[in-house]
């Protein structure tokens, strides 16, 4: 059996990323990847490069390490409503300004997809879609019929992708399976502090995904986003689970699910 | 004059122009002409809509959309969002006006049983009674936010849809002006999306300028652009009279594609003087709650 630990956006969040790291060690991988979005939201973003060069963390560029490397004048995050957009660029801003130059040409050098093939399984990591650096894959606006179609497009038995925050898991036909790993960055708009991974267990005959709940010093997390004077709305998510920002993005089912 | 073409890359996008463009209220502002004596098109057929969603999911469709006149004045809708609810996330476009009790359940109820999101969009145009009913029609204010306050009573949270019929410069203070009377009428947490005013139908009659000033795409101009915002590159309008290739252009006879999705042709040469908006304004028919193009310096929200 091969398994392997996925990780969506880090959102600087380099304590949960360390939490994480920690239980990947104990619980054993073959395999660390993150999906991309090392960056955006959290404090002090170059702590979480250490840690994932030091591990060995194989990554790939989401739409705000793309940002960042190329020195785009905003995170292409997707949003279109204004108060998103002020708070977008306000992190942006923030997390472009306290980037080192090295880090940014080690984002610069990160693949935009990787493919793997794991006892038989053709998988594709990519951050938002397969035919998309950032379109959302939620839960409830993906039909079987359109990730079917995706996973035709990517040639692959397993897509596994990040950046709407919020994790999700489908079979479909032919065993294929879709993944939306959930990000390491911030909670999932569910009222609980923890974020998650996912796990992918492979076997000839078998592909199995767990979400594993990291636990992590939110609290600490928090104090240091205070130290940096980001928004009292981002600290906010942090310490209750529930999004404040990034709302007018959310499908009718992921909006109803929330408290704001 | 030579125009660029589009080209359907792949049909995310199902609407089903259900009720043709037969409306219950005639504003003064719409872009396809919707209104009681509206008859250039049928009502569609449940066996229709459900003939056109299969071949839709054998092409991977994404979402699926309901949109008229007046889907609800169809009185099959409710089995038709029922149909395609189970395939894939599905929107209905209403004026909100025969949205009663009744229906209200029925719909909280599909959408507590489905796996994909139900997303109502209720068009409201203005903030005040004098100034949406000026729009809409006398009395629609009052009638709309009870329907809102009934879908909100069970849980569902309405896309208030918006047309812009004020100054770009304006956008914050009507989002506030939208967003105090929505949570007065029982709305907690809002979702409006702003659509800008389209060069057609009865539009271009209420402002004339907007069809003038606006002037035609050119291959120049999409050279480097992201075609992906056209919807004529993802989408395509089953109505009963055939396929069309968007929403927008439902009154242009010229913008029929086929008769059926499966024959459409795959292509579409874009000389309209709306194909504009698109280009400005990139998806405007989706569903993502929006300001058009965010002011590049906003105060603190
Ligand atoms: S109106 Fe828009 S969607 Fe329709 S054909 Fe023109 S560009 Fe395409
Ligand atoms: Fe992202």
């Amino acid at each position: 059996m091969t398994r392997l630990a996925l990780l969506g956006g880090i959102y600087s969040n380099y304590r949960a990323l360390e939490t994480a790291l920690r239980q990947i060690e104990q619980r054993g991988a073959d395999g660390i990847y993150c999906l991309g979005d090392l960056g955006a939201f959290g404090p002090y973003p170059d702590r979480v490069y250490p840690l994932l060069r030091s591990r060995g963390v194989e990554c790939i560029q989401g739409n705000y390490d793309n940002s960042l490397a190329g020195g785009l004048a905003d995170c292409q995050c997707g949003y279109t409503d204004p108060r998103d957009n002020y708070f977008a660029r306000l992190s942006y801003a923030y997390t472009f300004e306290n980037t080192s130059v090295e880090n940014k040409a080690w984002l610069a050098s990160l693949p935009m997809t990787r493919r793997l093939e794991v006892e038989g399984w053709r998988i594709l990591l990519c951050h938002g879609s397969p035919r998309k650096l950032n379109e959302f894959l939620w839960e409830s606006t993906s039909s079987d019929a359109f990730l079917e179609y995706l996973l035709r497009l990517a040639d692959a038995d397993i897509v596994a992708v990040t950046h709407t925050g919020i994790k999700w898991h489908r079979r479909l036909s032919a065993g294929r399976q879709f993944i939306n790993v959930g990000v390491l960055g911030r909670p999932e708009n569910n009222g609980l502090t923890h974020v998650v991974y996912a796990e992918l267990s492979l076997e000839r005959d078998a592909a199995k995904v767990e979400f594993v709940p990291v636990e992590y010093d939110f609290r600490a997390l928090a104090a240091d986003m205070a130290e940096e004077k980001l928004p009292p709305e981002f600290i906010e998510t942090i310490l209750t689970g529930w999004w404040t920002t990034c709302l007018e993005i959310l499908p009718h089912k992921e909006r109803a699910h929330g408290r704001f | 004059m030579k125009f660029p073409f589009a080209e359907l890359v792949h049909l995310d996008n199902l609407w089903f122009q259900v009720t043709g463009t037969l409306c219950n209220l005639s504003c003064t502002h719409c872009f396809n002409r919707s209104g009681p004596q509206a008859r250039s098109f049928g009502f569609l057929t449940l066996a229709q809509v459900q003939e056109e969603l299969e071949t839709a999911v054998r092409a991977g469709v994404k979402e699926i959309f309901f949109t008229g006149g007046e889907p609800f004045l169809h009185p099959q809708l409710p089995e038709m969002l029922e149909l395609s609810l189970a395939v894939a996330p599905t929107t209905v476009l209403t004026n909100g006006m025969l949205i009663s009790n009744r229906l209200a359940d029925r719909m909280a109820e599909m959408e507590r049983k489905a796996r994909y999101s139900l997303e109502i969009r209720v068009s409201l145009d203005g903030w005040t009674e004098a100034s949406n009913d000026a729009l809409r029609g006398r009395g629609v204010f009052k009638q709309v936010l009870a329907a809102i306050e009934r879908l909100c009573q069970r849980g569902l949270l309405p896309l208030v849809t918006v047309v812009r019929t004020w100054d770009e410069g304006e956008d914050q203070a009507a989002l506030e002006g939208f967003g105090s009377v929505l949570k007065a009428a029982g709305y907690a947490r809002p979702r409006i999306k702003l659509l800008p005013a389209l060069p057609l139908g009865r539009e271009l009659e209420r402002s004339p300028q907007a069809g003038a000033e606006s002037s035609l795409l050119s291959e120049e101009m999409l050279e480097g652009f992201d075609r992906d915002l056209l919807m004529c590159s993802n989408s395509r309008l089953v109505t009963d009279r055939g396929v069309w290739v968007c929403p927008l252009l439902v009154e242009i006879p010229a913008a029929r594609l086929g008769a059926r999705l499966q024959d459409a042709a795959p292509t579409y040469e874009l000389k309209h003087p709306a194909c504009m908006s698109c280009y400005h304004y990139g998806t405007i028919c989706g569903n993502v709650s929006a300001l058009i193009e965010g002011p590049a310096e906003l105060k603190r929200p």
